[in-house]
């Protein structure tokens, strides 16, 4: 994000918060979090109860872009039920629930996003999660998942869309490969700063969209040899031309 | 007569997979094991001294490799899985090698096991020692979590503790914190030198905090890594004082190093290996720490480590049609650091191989692959620090990227700030080799940083071209 802001003229500020730290949310233009090992969540899980929850919820409402992955998308969810049963609250700013699973869903992930506002568009990235997590209402779905698991291996979604709060299990990496995702998060702080009627010039994507291709036909190709959950109609409906025009050029 | 036929069976897969060229790492190990599961414990029963086990993220290999050198010198008769085969099966299979070399009883194994593998490990060979090098985020596709791994080496560091010696690296917290409670039974290495280090770290620290109190530790010196001198503000946990330490440390680029060694009531001796990078340091004080523990003496373990070398694919140099192949193996975020940082260091006078002075660009190869080995998660390319590449760029010359996630690494290169003018996307790996060979002229040196697998292959490629034996041949000096 910091990139494809730089690259349009547009100064990057960023500032790392610690644990503990008080923070007024709504002064930022751009939020990320990402997620970590099981004793650091726990850690991060007691510092949003005690001192962030409600600053990064106010953040939220008031439209700050949010983009949340894996364990961060967890947080800011209800709660995650651990295997034991114990329930470690989230913020609830999604209204979205996870359990722990037993086997740990790990591999590519091609999805149709359903973010509002965009011509189709194909997520591609790499899942590595034991979560479950089940969207309530109130909440849409990232994307629709063509290859692999997604939130829960189970409802064919993949992450969660609130205003302008992201919550994906992709990463690996999510942004450069998806740039047009990043360029959406870019989008909306520069709408919330400055209104609606600003566009953000395109940038040479080329190295990117070589990339994302490269990264789609790979993934596919993985699935076929191994156990990955494939939806083949939807696959074929929504990237089989691009591959087969792929395949046809090389 | 199980553990006959199992013998038989297994010795006479490794002898077909060698005549059809391959490595034969683990699948003599495999068939041997179905047919008598006791096999491996039966094997290392026999050893007349007794296994050493070595593990840890980085650094496995070439620890191994080193110890070997010190030891075979000093006489001893070893079992080794010299081909970094280091699951049960692997470690099954090189006795099975030994084997079939027969002549007298072997002293030591000498076995790299993976992190996971440990306990299991642990349990089969009832090992002499254990020597653990350092725990990096690697493959998390495989474990989940860095503190999962951490805790099955600790199960092993326990269980082996109690009879054993336990070598330990004492500049990173998570493997100094398996010593706490050791008192003078675990065995301490470290460097001590400030002028090799940083105040600050920005690359990828894996673990910031206290393991007692979860306070952010102090460090007064970085490093790499996580690696440095560290304590806890609370003053729960601090860098154990080492017993063998490294200072004076000077690299020489992708050359060599060499420092001087202390040993706690041993004294100093100094050190010039041709093995290079502050890493390969660490490598060195592990093994020197094992070797000392074996008994043999200091000045010559010293003296063997001299005329070391790195094992296939780690820093190998290999003669290609008139240019040197370096090979260096990349498989997580700090090891690919301190891979550039050594290629890219600032020798004194040297670097690569006898191209004294020579500071004209280098041609990179970078070969990504993410098949099981390599680990199928290839987000760890955004934690390397290739900015470092950009920053150099005077030093660098044509990329040449390849391999299954070449176009990732490509746009990796992109956002790290690498002009995409340098960089050229070359998917087949002979092709992208064929490539490198032709935009680097004679007598310079090419600088390849693969994936495992992609080092496997690529090294395949250059041996049937006919320029390097396969690495089961050049493993055996």
């Amino acid at each position: 994000m910091r990139r494809r802001a730089e690259w349009r003229g547009i100064e990057v500020g960023l500032t790392a918060v610690g644990l503990g730290e008080a923070v007024d949310f709504t002064a930022f233009d751009i939020l990320f979090m990402g997620g970590g090992q099981d004793k650091e969540q726990k850690l991060i899980c007691e510092d949003f109860q005690r001192v962030k929850g409600g600053a990064l919820a106010e953040a939220v409402e008031d439209g700050v872009p949010f983009l949340a992955i894996c364990g961060g998308y967890q947080l800011l969810g209800r709660f995650y039920e651990t295997g034991r049963g114990e329930r470690l609250p989230g913020i609830g700013v999604l209204a979205v629930e996870t359990c722990a699973g037993r086997k740990r869903m790990i591999g590519n992930v091609v999805a149709r996003s359903l973010l509002p506002g965009q011509e189709t568009r194909v997520l591609v990235g790499f899942e590595n999660h034991s979560g479950r997590t089940y969207l309530g209402a109130g909440v849409r779905p990232l994307a629709e998942v063509l290859v692999g698991h997604g939130n829960n291996g189970e409802d064919g979604t993949e992450g969660a869309v609130y205003r302008s709060v992201v919550g994906t299990y992709l990463h690996g990496s999510v942004l450069p490969k998806n740039p047009w995702l990043a360029d959406w998060l870019i989008g909306r702080a520069v709408a919330r700063r400055y209104g609606e009627g600003v566009t953000l010039p395109p940038l040479d994507d080329r190295v990117e969209v070589e990339a994302h291709a490269a990264a789609v036909a790979h993934a596919v190709e993985v699935a076929r040899r191994h156990r990955t959950p494939v939806r083949r109609k939807r696959l074929s409906a929504v990237v089989g031309g691009r591959l087969r025009a792929r395949r046809g050029s090389s | 007569m199980r553990d006959l036929l199992a013998l038989w069976a297994g010795r006479a897969v490794l002898k077909l997979s060698r005549r059809l060229g391959h490595g034969g790492s683990s699948l003599p190990g495999r068939v041997a094991l179905r047919i008598q599961p006791a096999l491996l414990r039966r094997l290392a029963g026999k050893l007349r001294w007794g296994s050493v086990i070595i593990t840890g993220t980085n650094g496995k290999t070439t620890t191994a490799r080193l110890l070997s050198t010190i030891l075979q010198d000093a006489g001893y008769r070893l079992v080794h899985n010299r081909s970094g085969a280091n699951l049960k099966e692997g470690l099954t299979s090189a006795f099975l090698e030994d084997a079939a070399a027969a002549g007298r009883r072997a002293d030591i194994a000498l076995m790299e096991v993976d992190e996971a593998t440990v306990p299991e490990a642990v349990r089969e060979l009832r090992p002499l020692g254990i020597v653990v090098t350092n725990f990096f985020r690697d493959q998390l596709d495989r474990y989940g979590e860095l503190d999962t791994t951490v805790s099955l080496v600790g199960r092993g560091t326990d269980a082996v503790g109690g009879r054993g010696f336990v070598v330990l690296n004492a500049d990173d917290p998570l493997v100094a914190a398996l010593g706490r409670g050791r008192g003078e039974r675990a065995v301490f290495y470290g460097v001590e030198d400030d002028r090799c280090g940083k105040r600050t770290m920005t690359q990828t620290r894996e673990q910031r905090h206290c393991l007692t109190c979860g306070r952010e530790l102090d460090y007064s010196v970085f490093y790499y890594g996580h690696l440095g001198r560290y304590a806890c503000p609370g003053g729960d946990f601090r860098r154990p004082a080492p017993d063998v330490r490294a200072g004076a440390v000077c690299l020489e680029g992708a050359r060599g190093a060499s420092f001087t060694l202390s040993v706690r009531g041993e004294g100093e001796v100094r050190v010039a290996m041709p093995v290079p990078g502050l890493y390969n340091v660490y490598n060195a004080l592990a093994a020197l720490a094992a070797a000392l523990e074996l008994g043999v003496p200091l000045s010559r373990a010293a003296a063997s480590l001299e005329r070391a070398r790195a094992s296939f694919g780690r820093m190998e140099v290999i003669p290609v049609e008139g240019r040197n192949v370096l090979l260096a193996l990349v498989k997580n975020p700090t090891g690919f650091n301190q891979v550039l940082e050594t290629l890219l260091g600032d020798a004194p006078a040297a670097d690569g191989a006898g191209e004294v002075g020579d500071r004209s660009p280098r041609n990179f190869l970078i070969a990504i692959n993410d098949r099981y080995a390599d680990g199928t998660d290839i987000s760890w390319l955004w934690d390397v620090d290739f900015e470092v590449l950009a920053e150099r760029g005077a030093r660098v010359g044509e990329i040449i990227v390849s391999g299954l996630r070449a176009h990732d690494m490509a746009l990796r290169l992109k956002y790290a700030g690498v002009p995409e003018a340098s960089v050229r996307v070359v998917p087949g790996l002979s092709e992208a080799l064929d490539r490198a060979l032709a935009v680097t002229a004679k007598g310079k040196t090419l600088l390849v940083t693969p994936t495992y697998t992609a080092m496997l292959e690529l090294r395949d490629i250059i041996s049937r071209r006919g320029y390097a034996p396969p690495f089961w041949e050049a493993e055996k000096t």
